[in-house]
């Protein structure tokens, strides 16, 4: 068994195959389906009914530097996309799905009424990005102090760095 | 100063019942992976004045690490708890962002720190997933030596500070004593004893020793004896028994429904191996049992951990027998720096050299997800590439952080002394809870 | 009463160098691993590499017990006041070794998340400098720990200086750990 969901051997088509209704593409092997925040809920719903009983993973990636990123025709880049890995154990097969959530409204509904394995995976989202999961039932920062401000692994968020004195040494960046 | 001011987490610790919303008071007494309603299984009859609400850490001897766990408890029994972590929070995705390729692993190895080589693993291999490199077989497989090491390495850490914890002192002698052996191989190959950044996008940084067949046969001659000393000390024994069966118990519903991986999952019953299931490097050619577990207990999680230590012990004579000859890296240049001699000989090492280790490889665009088995379970790295020298986004998805999930499930109901048995058998390691 | 109060004279001295003797051959570590350094400590105190033969294999688990803080391991931000109360809560004469480079000066995490040096919260006696450290350097810094002790120099200072924490030293200031090369 492979992580990929395609039969060897088939050519990758042009206009995106349709999952549940939503654009799909493949990356390196791995099937993603793009859909927007408005229908998040239901795509995985509907995926979970498939048979993707399994969470993985849930986080989420701040496309501040690189909002023209090549996406599949019909889906709408946004800001912050919230990346949902989903495996289903009986066929040893995994799905990425990737919601657009605006930066004007950064709340999508939470995963943690099907998967409860998302309520910390969740929280580590809002913390770091400020995504607002509706329906959490504790949405509370995890990782950092509780009065801290700011979301850290966004990009207009400095690193943190303080001068270290190496004579005329640059940083990494 | 009012110390007790400073350190207070707010809301992000255990309020009193009467502060606590419905769901919130769900997850903490466990009730969300019972499939009880958020207003059964309340303990009704016990007001909120005679419960306790303790702190359990962060600086404690047995919660492995700077988990802060608040308990409720009614005399010494768990009614809620819930964890707060963060003690050890250290940027490592955002530093990260500002790492190269190539000076990624050296940030990735010190988040499961007793099992650094299976971070550098998987990180490598989805930079290599992403440049669509192909790597020889001696890589591979020394890679996967490197890895069964690392996780019998970290199964004697689980072995001596689970021992130590429920009381069999002398087993955290032993196992460190075991670890040692096994440690200075790795010193030996690697250089360091730890966080070796040894596994790297390309392959690995060195070739194996002289006479490292010798060291390894050593290792798996000498571990067996001991282990089935520690069984004797350990597996029949009365108060061991007592102390773990029927101790945390999950089911396997239960489990996945939490996303658990790793020997929580296979103490359930279910054989979820990623190195059986979903395989990768070349597992699919060894031989080797996935270990399960049946009641879900955490004698079942240890005794699963001690005889993966054996499996681990049969899969290194495999790669012993059939390690091949060849490139320890891919011969491709822009990607892997060139021996240090060439430099002297040829401008273009020089500056391949030059440009590796300053400016870093580019890779292309993509996103990748990319899984493997650590001793914790499912160890996944998920990388987006911009198409620069450093990654755009990198995530952990660290088996730890979500097992930790399981909890306040697993001691409801306990005494406070199994509430130390359950958190060392679900082996957290906080480094990459908190990353 | 600690040897501060005393005064020094020829009478005193073999009294002084007895309770020297003893604080340094008995120095109690308190727990606070925190990150890998933590397994090192581990080690140290395990079989192969034993601290027991300085006196040193019990780590006491309550502060108001230990006599020396091995801050092992990264201190994040959610960390920084804990590592000062409990710090606080240790009962003179206390040191503190700081072990390993992110306990120093941040190590390798020069961000957000990490306090860039222990010695912002608590003072520290002895660096101890590696990632993580090895045992033999963490013994070599115990041990330049104790001969500290045993010259007396910690004392002198902290009876100079007005003792206890957040003071700032003029005097050369703490021993760095050097592993010595096989």
């Amino acid at each position: 068994m492979s992580d990929t969901d395609v039969p060897a051997g088939e050519v990758a088509v042009e206009e995106p195959a349709l999952i549940h209704g939503f654009p799909s593409s493949l990356s390196h092997g791995q099937l993603v389906v793009h859909v927007d925040a408005g229908h998040y809920l239901e795509l995985v719903t509907a995926l979970r009914d498939d048979g993707y009983a399994f969470c993985a993973d849930l986080t989420v990636v701040d496309y501040l530097l690189a909002i023209d990123r090549p996406m599949p025709t019909g889906v709408t880049p946004e800001r912050f996309e919230v990346v949902v890995n989903l495996l289903s154990m009986d066929e040893g097969t995994r799905v990425r799905v990737r919601a657009q959530v605006p930066e004007s409204d950064p709340t999508v509904p939470t995963l943690f009424g099907l998967y409860p394995g998302t309520e910390a995976m969740e929280r580590e989202a809002y913390d770091m990005f400020g995504v607002v999961f509706e329906g959490h039932p504790d949405l509370t920062r995890i990782l950092m102090p509780d009065d801290w401000e700011g979301h850290p692994l966004r990009k207009d968020y400095a690193v943190g760095r303080i001068p270290v004195q190496f004579k005329d040494a640059p940083g990494p960046r | 100063m009012d110390l007790t001011a400073e350190t207070d987490e707010h809301s992000q610790e255990l309020k009193r019942r009467s502060e606590t919303s419905p769901a919130e008071g769900a997850i903490e007494r466990g009730a969300v992976l019972r499939g009880v309603a958020t207003s059964d299984d309340v303990d009704v009859e016990i007001t909120d004045d005679e419960t306790m609400i303790i702190n359990m850490g962060p600086q404690h001897p047995s919660t492995h690490g700077v988990l802060r766990l608040m308990l409720e408890l009614d005399g010494e029994t768990v009614l809620r708890c819930k964890p707060i972590i963060g003690y050890l929070h250290t940027g490592m995705e955002k530093t990260g962002e500002d790492l190269t390729y190539l000076q990624g692993p050296t940030n990735v190895t010190r988040m499961d720190y007793a099992s650094p080589l299976n971070n550098e693993l998987v990180f490598a291999l989805a930079v290599e997933k992403l440049l669509e490199l192909e790597l020889p077989a001696r890589a591979q497989w020394i890679r996967m030596l490197m890895a069964e090491l690392n996780r019998i390495s970290s199964h004697l850490l689980f072995l001596a500070t689970n021992g130590m914890d429920l009381g069999a002192i002398s087993m955290m002698i032993y196992g460190f004593r075991d670890r040692e052996s096994v440690l200075a191989f790795f010193e030996k190959t690697t250089g360091l004893r730890m966080n070796h950044n040894y596994i790297r996008p390309g392959g690995v940084a060195a070739d194996l020793p002289d006479g490292w067949r010798d060291d390894v046969l050593r290792i798996c001659d000498d571990l067996p004896v001991h282990l089935d000393e520690y069984d004797q000390l350990l597996t029949g024994q009365p108060i061991w028994r007592e102390r773990t069966q029927g101790i945390g118990v999950i089911t396997q519903e239960q489990a996945i429904a939490v996303s658990a991986t790793g020997p929580i999952l296979r103490s359930t019953g279910l054989p979820w191996d990623l190195r059986r299931t979903i395989p990768y490097l070349f597992y699919d050619q060894l031989e080797f049992d996935v270990v399960v577990g049946t009641y879900g207990d955490t004698f079942d999680r240890y005794a699963i951990r001690l005889n993966e230590v054996r499996e681990s012990i049969k899969l290194v004579r495999q790669i012993l027998d059939r390690m091949p000859a060849g490139d320890y890296r891919a011969q491709d240049k822009k990607v892997t720096p060139p021996p240090r001699a060439r430099i002297d000989e040829s401008m273009e090492a020089l500056i391949h050299h030059f440009k590796i280790f300053t400016e870093g490889y580019k890779v292309p665009e993509g996103e990748v997800y990319v899984a493997i088995e650590s001793p914790r379970g499912e160890l996944g790295c998920y990388i987006v590439s911009d198409g620069s020298a450093r990654p755009y986004r990198l995530h952990i998805r660290a088996p730890s952080f979500v097992n930790l999930q399981v909890l306040p499930h697993l001691l409801r109901g306990g005494l406070v002394a199994d509430a130390v048995a359950v958190i060392s058998s679900v082996d957290p390691i906080m480094g990459e809870v908190d990353r | 009463m600690g040897l501060e109060d005393l005064q020094h004279n020829f009478l005193t001295g073999s009294l002084e160098d007895l309770v020297k003797w003893a604080r340094r051959n008995s120095v109690w570590p308190a727990t606070f691993g925190l990150a890998c350094c933590a397994l090192e400590m581990m080690a140290t105190g395990a079989a192969h590499y034993d601290l027991s033969r300085f006196g040193m294999e019990i780590f006491r688990a309550s502060p108001r017990q230990a006599d020396l803080m091995i801050v092992a391991g990264r201190v994040s931000q959610k960390m920084a006041p804990v590592l000062r109360q409990v710090y606080d809560q240790m009962v003179e004469p206390k040191w503190v070794i700081s072990m390993g480079v992110c306990a120093s000066s941040g190590g390798m995490f020069n961000n957000y998340a990490i306090v860039q040096g222990v010695d912002q919260i608590v003072p520290v006696d002895v660096y101890s400098p590696g990632c993580p450290p090895g045992p033999e350097t963490l013994m070599h810094s115990i041990l330049t720990l104790h001969e500290m002790i045993r010259t007396g120099e910690i004392t002198r200072r902290r009876a100079d200086s007005g003792g206890g924490a957040g003071v700032h030293l003029d005097h050369p200031g703490p021993k760095v750990a050097v592993a010595t090369p096989r």
